[in-house]
């Protein structure tokens, strides 16, 4: 039973940085160029893993604790999401405030120390993120909300495991709006297109790029593991609404949720590459449409 | 009870004392702070006590005041609010202590420390108080007393004009008391509290004491003295009057909830309404401002607002008889109250620390002052996370507990019932979002990168007596976040107490709550644990590498000056921008017409929509419609005494007629 519960903490820490390579290679193949290994994030983070670090003059201790504090929020947040057939780790009422704000509590020392180099680029990407994040809250917390008031339940893990294709049967609707609203907050939170690119270089354009730049070595290895975490969280959320599979055997639900993440993936990396990055004046109506598909969602 | 009254007496020792030792430096320091601290310690004993669970006291004596008894009475809901006024009384007269000194060659400082006991021993009475005549008394002591330390820089204009604007704020607050309570005696044949029952009309007297009891709170739109009069007074007084004074108006609200009988819906609603608007239009202006004790003071605004929420959706619980959102509301609109008081006192104190090294409060004007002042910095992120509702700190748990409630009756309640209930988790998140960027803007400014002046270059840590409270609080602030679960225990009394709820629901739903808390808080603790592992790692990988040190990344460019940092106002603007309906931000750009431009200046403002848009139009034509009466005034004392007798003559021919 207990390794039930860790599994799925182990899949996420092992298979995170892999989504990241098939929306890389998803990108790749659609643009018709052979593209990087699917392993290569993992390369990245073993190489930046065997780094020295190369400390900004004007940073302090602030700038050294934002990614290790950043990282241990996202661990302990996946111990709150269940995945495939196994529930969390933990699950509690009310626990999904708890994941909501300990991510919060990952951006606020990343967006700390991003201000602690005193670079206006970087200060440009924490302003944007702060901005972008603060209006994906609510429809984050109104999407969860319409889950909650579908399920009656107000802890994750039972409520994603009492999402069914029953419930999908007589209330389609209202869980397409909120998968909607939540995919839009995926791609916000994940620093994707449209809100934001991750692979441009052009730092006035960036928003989570940005606001790492200074930061290199484990410390940078840090940050983009917890990058992977996070999408790897919103990710399990998604695809445990969107494909509600409980056929009894735990371990075909895993393998049927593993195949979610990946055709999510893959859809990410079709987004990314049919269409362009929004301009920043317009991504806050984005995100506003996602606040009216969940209230409606919660309304229906 | 014994042990209240001689805190009274400490109180009242020390402000005379403070007006004996006037001219004596040393002998004033020591009675002034003295008579506060010893006060509020042996005040915090019984207030505890009581707290926890022990049964209430009370205290009656004769007075020749006509309706007025002297009854004090320390129940639950006072034992809650009387602890961290005296928890924050007591640290912030030791941190006047020192505070106070740089006014020493300009000043007597002989009234600040005879109003500092005065309100200490007010707002203690306030929240005693059993009877309406000696409630009103204090209520209207503590304004005054608050009124003459607010004006204690009364040599600056801006600060006789914001003492000037809460003076009139809290009369006109107090007038609406004065009418509720005139009412609630009528109605019921005494002035005594214990003699208030429910009675007809319950409705308009709840209307009454939001209007009397939310102007001291500060909600919106009867706010609009807040963010003048908290950052005019000295840093100490700030953080009592934002940190426990305001929330008299939340005990008072309370008080009068435990007299009207049965709660309406609707109430709820108001107050979900209220708490919503305080909540968001605080942080959203919050955001805009670029005074860093401006920016607090509209901070408490939003807290008070999250305060009302939690209320609000307590109301909303008891009517439609969902015990559970009902206790977690209330418990967490109460915690909300401690912690507020906790954090907020800490950042307005810190605050204080910057402005009085720097002699500035404009944000713009600091930065890179955590290599300057490391303890300041360090409780200052303690208390920007703990505003920010950020686990694992004591805002997070009160934050929680209203979430909770209401997505609870978001889940149990029908479409039409659930409105409040979404609104208000929906409003937190919005809230919590933004005050992350308020924090992170406030933090990441003052405290990092480079000083944007030679004030913040020169700026020195303060001494160990502005530095201890901070210690203090921001201690309290990870306790609460670490051991929230048994304070949320021990409300069991309070709640019923405003309630009227059956104690066995309460206790088994305030036992469900707690148990979610203490979850909350083991994740915290193991938070803390795995960051400190991590931290361990990283030290031993770096151990054997090179760590070498640069300049930040310039993009190339050769000589970057400090100035060329984000500022405040360009973290902030893409919220203002996007918020531009509710907040009219002017922004003045001049010098940019020419080919060449000279040089060129920018300036963006926020003033407060309410003040601009309803208040000053109203004074003004207020002020217009009654300058016919103004010949009355003619300023010799000899005709004021013949209004007197003209207006005695006139009462006792009506009478006698």
């Amino acid at each position: 039973m207990l390794f039930g519960s860790v599994l799925p903490l182990i899949v996420a820490l092992a298979c995170a940085p892999l989504m990241q390579g098939v929306i890389t290679r998803t990108k790749s193949v659609i643009a018709g160029r052979m593209g990087q290994p699917l392993m290569q994030p993992y390369h990245d983070l073993w190489k930046l893993l065997h780094k020295g670090a190369v400390y900004s003059h004007t940073t302090s201790w602030i700038f050294r604790t934002g990614p290790m504090v950043s990282l241990a929020s996202l661990l302990l947040a996946l111990a709150l999401v269940p995945f495939g057939g196994f529930p969390a780790l933990s699950a509690f009422s009310g626990d999904f405030i708890l994941l909501a704000y300990l991510m919060a509590l990952g951006r606020f020392f990343i967006v700390l120390a991003a201000l602690d180099t005193g670079s206006s680029f970087e200060g440009m990407g924490a302003s944007r993120e702060v901005t972008f994040s603060a209006l994906a809250e609510p429809a984050l917390f109104l999407s969860l909300a319409a889950l909650a008031r579908q399920t009656g339940r107000i802890s994750i893990s039972p409520l994603l495991t009492a999402v069914s294709w029953s419930v999908w049967a007589h209330a389609a609707p209202m869980l397409g709006l909120t998968l909607a609203a939540l995919i839009i907050v995926f791609l916000a939170e994940n620093a994707r297109i449209p809100v934001d690119d991750p692979t441009t270089h052009l730092e006035l354009t960036m928003i989570h790029e940005v606001m790492v730049l200074d930061h290199g070595g484990p410390d940078f290895a840090m940050i983009q593991y917890g990058a992977a975490l996070k999408m790897w969280l919103f990710a399990t959320i998604i695809v445990a609404v969107a494909v509600p599979w409980h056929s009894g055997n735990r371990w075909i639900d895993t393998a049927v949720g593993l195949a979610g993440m990946l055709i999510l993936a893959i859809a990410t990396g079709v987004i990314e590459s049919s269409m362009a990055r929004l301009r920043l004046l317009r991504v806050p109506q984005l995100l506003l449409v996602a606040i009216v598909l969940a209230s409606l969602a919660v309304a229906l | 009870m014994t042990t209240l009254v001689a805190s009274l007496l400490f109180f009242g020792a020390g402000a005379v004392a403070s007006v004996i030792f006037a001219r004596r430096q040393r002998w004033l320091r020591l009675f002034g702070a003295g008579g506060v601290i010893l006060g509020s310690v042996c005040g915090l004993v019984p207030a505890v006590r009581v707290a926890m669970g022990a049964p209430p006291q009370s205290l009656r004596m004769a007075w020749d005041v006509p309706y007025g008894s002297l009854y004090l009475r320390l129940d639950a809901l006072s034992a809650f609010f009387l602890v961290p006024i005296f928890l924050i009384c007591a640290l912030a007269a030791l941190y006047g202590t020192e505070y106070l000194e740089a006014y020493r060659e300009r000043k007597s400082l002989a009234p600040a420390w005879f109003f500092l006991n005065v309100l200490a021993a007010s707002m203690a009475v306030v929240v005693l108080a059993n009877n309406a005549v000696l409630f009103l008394m204090a209520w209207e002591t503590m304004s005054l007393s608050s009124f003459f330390l607010v004006t204690f820089e009364n040599e600056k204009k801006s600060t006789r004009r914001a003492g000037w604007t809460y003076l009139v704020a809290s009369h006109i607050g107090t007038t609406f008391l004065l009418v509720l309570f005139v009412l609630l005696g009528k109605a019921n044949g005494s002035l005594d509290f214990d003699r208030f029952g429910p009675a007809s009309g319950a409705g308009a007297f709840f209307v009454l004491a939001l209007a009397g009891f939310g102007t001291k709170a500060g909600f919106v739109p009867l706010h609009v003295w807040l963010p003048e009069a908290h950052p005019a007074a000295p840093s100490h007084v700030s953080a009592i009057m934002s940190a426990v004074m305001i929330k008299t108006g939340i005990y008072g609200l309370l008080r009068i909830l435990t007299f009207l009988g049965p709660m309406q819906a609707w109430w709820g609603w108001t107050l979900c309404a209220i708490g919503l608007s305080s909540g968001v239009l605080g942080v959203l202006l919050a955001l805009a401002q670029h005074d860093l004790k401006r920016l607090l003071a509209y901070h408490s605004v939003e807290n008070i607002g999250i305060i009302a929420l939690g209320i609000g959706v307590g109301i909303v619980g008891v009517s439609l008889g969902e015990p559970f959102v009902a206790v977690a509301g209330f418990a967490g609109a109460m915690l909300h109250v401690l912690n507020h008081a906790m954090f907020k006192a800490l950042l307005f104190l810190d605050a204080g620390n910057i402005a009085h090294t720097t002699h500035t409060r404009e944000i713009d004007r600091l930065g890179g002052l955590l290599a300057r002042m490391p303890a300041t910095g360090a409780t200052f992120l303690v208390g920007a996370a703990a505003i920010s509702g950020l686990p694992p700190l004591n805002g997070f748990i009160s934050e929680f507990l209203i979430y909770m409630a209401s997505f609870k009756g978001a889940v149990s309640s029908g479409a039409f019932g659930s409105v409040p209930m979404l609104a208000t988790l929906s409003g937190l998140a919005l809230i919590g979002g933004l005050a992350l960027a308020c924090f992170t803007k406030a933090f990441g400014i003052v405290f990092l990168g480079q000083p944007r002046s030679e004030r913040a270059e020169h700026a020195r840590e303060a001494g160990l007596a502005m530095l201890a409270p901070g210690f203090v609080l921001a201690a309290g602030c990870v306790l609460v976040g670490l051991f929230g679960a048994s304070v949320v225990r021990a409300m069991a009394p309070l709640i019923s107490n405003v309630t009227h709820l059956q104690s066995s629901l309460i206790g088994f739903d305030l036992a469900g709550a707690a148990n979610s808390v203490e979850r909350v808080a083991q994740f915290g603790a193991l938070l803390i644990a795995m960051a400190a592992l991590l931290a361990l790692a990283r030290t031993k990988v770096l151990a054997r590498r090179r760590v070498s040190t640069a300049t930040t990344w310039d993009c190339g460019y050769a000589s970057p000056s400090p100035r060329m940092q984000y500022t405040a106002s360009s973290f902030a603007q893409p919220l203002t921008t996007s918020f531009r309906m509710l907040l009219q931000t002017r922004e003045v750009l001049t010098g940019m017409e020419e080919t060449f431009p000279r040089r060129a200046e920018f300036h963006s403002h926020t003033d407060d929509p309410y003040q601009r848009y309803l208040f000053q139009p109203l004074f003004q034509s207020i002020n217009r419609a009654t300058a016919f009466l103004r010949p009355l005034q003619q300023g010799g004392v000899q005709l004021y005494v013949l209004y007197i007798v003209v207006t005695l003559l006139a009462v006792m021919l009506w009478e006698i007629a």
